[in-house]
């Protein structure tokens, strides 16, 4: 049985949104461990996420802020233009270093700063996309002993993020988008309920 | 998560660097500081933090090409045209009620911000009696902040930002293009700028305040420091504000999970400004 997680990430770009919606429409209330979420946007984009996938007894949904402590239960998103990195000190941190596969926020950073702050305590999620943003990253989750998740190729709009993803951690869960809540359930049940 | 191997190493590079170089990044936060030096490793062609720590102590070039990677900051004008649309109509009319008026552009790197506040004082009939400080840690950065120069492709995109802040004249007023389209098109500040600009070295980690100021400006700065060292430069800027004096940030950085927030009132959200407390 391997070690329940604190900390979902969750990366993905083209085709992410309504698969994201779905889950967490899916895992509503009481799904425990936090979530941190990045998901290519415009820069000059608004910041809608949270108001996008919003329920009405859903979790708790917000922008990540700079120092914030990072709290069970909510699902936090990276601010547009800003790289999302999560601290050892379990709080998020903000960067406007440059574009990393021509994505701010960029999964890769949210991924290798999570791995090493929350080693295998965390779970990692690629998403439907269409670059591969997120593969070097869900390898240093596994590495760091973390849970990799990734959407099939089948049940993915764009392939070639999840086909990144699954070279870099051939190891990954591959799930289809439709079994996704079960399965990030079956990792928050595992936590201390 | 206990310390790994990268987190002593990256420990022992602080502290060598700080002893050798009286630079101190050790208070910075540390995941973006881990993904800088590893970028550093990977282009010096170093295999580890203790192989870059080795020439950044024997060579003091390595260190300079470090810096540039630990402190340059690409920055707009007019980054955020809210924050400078805010300045404009909420914070300059009372600072208009001071007979001189100084800001402290903290972090300025290579000058962006400091000239785009002395544009905006300009444009508010202020500028005559106003004086910036502009400081940073970067010496190269304070150079080249202090020269002027910008690529010219570069100001032309500050435009539509310079604009949306509700400006009163046109960017172009305010430097004038040169070179030529073999070695590279550039612009020129206008010296009357220049010249109510005071670029320095500060550092917000280790030096104290050096005037008195009616308003800071230290904008995605603060998100590369951690907490202990957030705080630090907050109390920093209380020290120099007057009473009532102002605080702009970025647009996502806050002080509400610092212990300095307790200096300060909320002035302009979501613009980010804040209020120093206290009488005038």
């Amino acid at each position: 049985m391997r070690a329940p997680v604190d900390l979902v990430v969750i990366g993905g770009s083209a085709g992410a949104i309504d698969v994201l919606r779905t889950v967490f429409r899916s895992l509503e209330a009481g799904f425990s461990p936090a979530m941190a979420v990045v998901v290519h946007v415009p820069a000059d984009g608004r910041a809608l996420l949270p108001e996008i996938f919003a329920t009405p007894r859903g979790l708790r949904m917000k922008l990540a802020e700079d120092k914030e402590p990072i709290e069970s239960g909510t699902v936090y998103f990276a601010p547009p233009d800003y790289h999302l990195l999560v601290e050892k000190t379990r709080t998020f941190a903000l960067s406007l270093d440059e574009r990393v596969h021509y994505s701010r926020p960029a999964i890769d950073v949210l991924f290798e700063s999570a791995a090493d702050a929350y080693g295998d305590r965390l779970l990692g999620v690629i998403l439907s996309g269409a670059n591969d943003d997120g593969a070097r990253g869900l390898a240093a989750v596994a590495a760091a002993g973390g849970a990799t998740l990734v959407q099939s190729l089948d049940s993915s709009d764009m392939k070639p993020m999840p086909a990144a993803a699954l070279q870099a951690a051939p190891g990954s869960l591959v799930v289809n988008a439709s079994a996704l809540a079960d399965a990030l359930r079956a990792h928050g049940e595992m936590h201390g309920r | 998560m206990p310390g790994t191997m990268a987190d002593l190493e990256v420990r022992l590079l602080l502290e060598a660097i700080f002893d050798r170089y009286h630079y101190d990044f050790r208070s910075y936060a540390p995941a973006s500081l881990k993904r800088r030096l590893a970028q550093a490793c990977e282009q010096l062609g170093v295999a580890t933090l203790s192989g870059l720590q080795e020439r950044v102590l024997h060579e003091s070039e390595t260190f300079s090409t470090l810096l540039q990677y630990l402190t340059v900051q690409v920055s707009d004008m007019f980054r955020d045209p809210e924050f400078f649309a805010a300045l404009r109509k909420q914070v300059l009319p009372l600072l208009a009620t001071y007979p001189s008026i100084k800001v402290w552009c903290a972090g300025c790197s290579t000058g962006e911000e400091a000239y785009s506040l002395a544009i905006l004082l300009h444009e508010e009939g202020l500028l005559d009696r106003s004086i910036i400080y502009a400081t940073d840690i970067n010496a190269q950065s304070l150079r080249e902040a202090e020269s002027g120069v910008f690529d010219l492709a570069r100001l032309r995109d500050f435009t539509q930002n310079h604009r949306r802040s509700g400006a009163t004249t046109s960017l172009s007023d305010y430097y004038h293009a040169s070179g030529s389209a073999a070695s590279g098109r550039y612009a020129i500040m206008d010296a009357k700028l220049r010249r109510k600009i005071t670029f320095s070295d500060h550092s917000l980690a280790t030096d104290n305040v050096f005037s008195e100021v009616h308003l800071v400006t230290c904008r995605n700065v603060l998100i590369y420091f951690d907490q202990s060292l957030q705080d630090r430069a907050l109390r920093l800027f209380a020290d120099a504000l007057v009473g009532r004096g102002f605080l702009g940030l970025g647009s996502k950085e806050s002080i509400r999970f610092s212990g300095a927030a307790q200096f300060f009132t909320d002035f302009a959200m979501p613009e980010r400004i804040y209020r120093k407390k206290g009488p005038p």
